[in-house]
């Protein structure tokens, strides 16, 4: 790719994702963002991923354009391999066949704890309430490995969530086996519109691991509230590539309702 | 097996041997014609402080008229199981039916996330996995079954849950309690005059909602005979024994779409989502409910079979779906 190309925050966060998921693994996908996640890295680079859907779609082939705010349409479900349920769904992933899991958030923590809720201090009287959990919480349980997609903003990146609507690694190495979560689950990536997260083997601290390119890392650092473990070799993450654009725009959010559109 | 912890919230619960009772007493085992309209469905059928569920989303298949027809019948004090919901939780705060609702997704917008910081109604929080192996142990008729997720989250203590150590592994696991709705609403692609009902598709809960509920609805595009059922069983989605009453309603998930017949309206869920104030909330009540009759005047006057045709040709993906 020749020039530089304008994109937004979504595009890039939609296109870091895509890139680092396996073919012909499981992935149990959110609502919203985690979708186009899911059909781009179909489409571009792992074209047996083999996407589940909490309403009981197993391994659909989903067709473009993205219809918004879907979960279920015909388009979305498309040629699956199974159609079953809700309860059945969320066994896959308890049972230990999903690979990874994929949701958004309003605020993570250090420990890649999730909050999904509400902000404020109050449960009672919260200052703004949001959907909850929905199936972020099972996604965020019981896939072997999850990752976060989100914003890149320092009232995201929180010392302490307002509200913990989903776990990570709770309060650090062996806490989530000790409360009687799925062995050897847990955070596995925290994609933003800027960076890219792992966590560290011994803390299970969230651990900077990749910058996107033209970005400094003190600019990441400080907006963040806390202080991420930062890799000695912190990998530059290329801008979306031209082909990966042409898909997000041309067919899969033609509209732009979810990716947005660049102000250039 | 001792309680390790245990989450705050009410739970809407019954005994297994109340809910079996409730069945033997109440669940016609005969074939009877279950046919009614909307109008007299929602009637008899449900009270208010009632606990309610639905399938499948607010886009998708959704019991979308008898949820119009709750609001117009002006229900108050409804529990409401919110899973899948975008819509349907903010009409039944902002209409004054729901005072209550258990999370599993509170529904979208605003209007519903301003509700509940002002205090106008109160909610519980689960997941939707909860939620569903909530219903499954309802129609498992046990009193909870154990689950792997909820456990150590802020999501787990305001919710009705409790971790015990579990005596087979020794390790923390999390109970929820087995779920009876009191009123179970379902869309479902086609059903025969005695209330047996085929979905087309996935959905939630629907067999486990309805062997779980002590009232069934049923609302179906299409009423087919009941020989189709007989030959071909595994089609059947819910027996008709279950099933309380029906209600033929042809776009009855309307402004949602309903797999191969007809696609969700965007353009009226949009107005549905711009919903924020409550002035805004009593113009679309009073224009889209109140001020009609039912669904069939809420089509003509409201919709028009140009749109409807519309969304039907947009249905083009039929494969899966008979």
């Amino acid at each position: 790719m020749g020039k530089q190309m304008e994109f937004t925050d979504t595009e890039f966060m939609v296109c870091s994702a895509a890139r680092l998921l396996e073919d012909r693994k499981t992935v149990f996908v959110g609502w919203g963002i985690p979708q186009l996640v899911a059909i781009l890295a179909e489409k571009l680079y792992t074209p047996n991923l083999i996407q589940i859907f909490e309403f009981g779609a197993i391994g659909p082939q989903s067709l473009t354009p993205f219809v918004r705010g879907t979960m279920g349409g015909p388009s979305n479900v498309y040629r699956s391999l199974q159609w079953i349920n809700m309860n059945w769904a969320f066994s896959y992933a308890v049972s230990g066949y999903i690979d990874y899991g994929m949701i958004g958030a309003l605020q993570v923590d250090t420990y890649g704890n999730v909050n999904s809720t509400l902000l404020g201090e109050s449960y009672e009287r919260p200052k703004r309430r949001f959907p909850g959990s929905g199936g972020g919480n099972e996604v965020a349980s019981l896939c072997w490995k999850t990752i976060v997609v989100l914003k890149h903003e320092p009232r995201r990146f929180v010392k302490r969530l307002d509200f913990m609507t989903s776990p990570g690694y709770l309060t650090g190495p062996g806490a989530r086996e000790e409360m009687g979560l799925p062995r050897g689950s847990g955070p596995y990536r925290i994609v933003t519109s800027k960076a890219l997260f792992g966590f560290d083997e011994e803390t299970k601290r969230m651990k900077l691991i990749g910058v996107l390119k033209g970005i400094s890392t003190e600019e990441i650092l400080r907006e963040m509230e806390f202080e991420p473990v930062v890799v000695e070799k912190i990998e530059e993450i290329e801008p979306p590539t031209a082909d990966e654009l042409h898909i997000l725009r041309e067919e899969i959010d033609p509209s732009r309702v979810i990716i947005g559109r660049t102000t250039k | 097996m001792d309680v390790l912890f245990q989450g705050e919230a009410e739970i809407h619960f019954m005994h297994p041997d109340d809910f079996r009772e409730w069945v033997r007493t109440h669940k016609k085992r005969e074939a009877v014609e279950k046919l009614m309209t909307e109008r007299e469905a929602v009637s008899r059928l449900v009270s208010d402080g009632d606990y309610i569920t639905y399938d499948f989303s607010s886009l998708t298949r959704g019991p979308q008229a008898l949820v119009r027809e709750i609001i117009r019948q002006r229900r108050q004090d409804l529990w409401v199981c919110a899973e899948f919901t975008l819509h349907e939780t903010p009409l039944l705060v902002g209409a004054g039916c729901a005072s209550r609702i258990d999370v599993g997704f509170l529904g979208y917008g605003n209007y519903i996330g301003r509700a509940v910081t002002e205090g106008k109604v109160r909610v519980f929080e689960w997941t939707n996995g909860a939620l569903s192996f909530r219903m499954l142990a309802g129609a498992m008729g046990v009193p909870f079954v154990p689950i792997r997720s909820l456990i150590a989250t802020d999501t787990m203590k305001y919710s009705g849950a409790k971790v015990v150590r579990d005596p087979f592994t020794g390790d923390p696991v999390c109970l929820v309690p087995a779920l009876h709705p009191d009123v179970f609403l379902v869309h479902v692609h086609q059903a025969d005059v005695y209330g047996n009902s085929r979905i087309f598709g996935t959905n939630l809960f629907a067999l486990e909602a309805a062997m779980a509920s002590k009232r069934v609805i049923v609302s179906a595009e299409e009423i087919i005979d009941h020989l189709e059922f007989r030959k071909e069983p595994s089609k059947t989605t819910i027996p008709y024994f279950l099933v309380d009453a029906l209600v033929h309603m042809p776009f009855g998930a309307y402004p949602g779409g309903v797999h191969g017949r007809y696609e969700l309206d965007l353009e009226h869920i949009d107005r549905l989502n711009a919903i924020q104030t409550d002035e805004e909330m009593r113009v679309y009540l009073e224009e889209y409910i109140y001020s009609l009759e039912s669904h069939e005047e809420f089509l003509e006057k409201k919709v028009g079979w140009k749109r409807l045709k519309e969304l039907i040709r947009k249905a083009s993906i039929k494969e899966g779906y008979h």
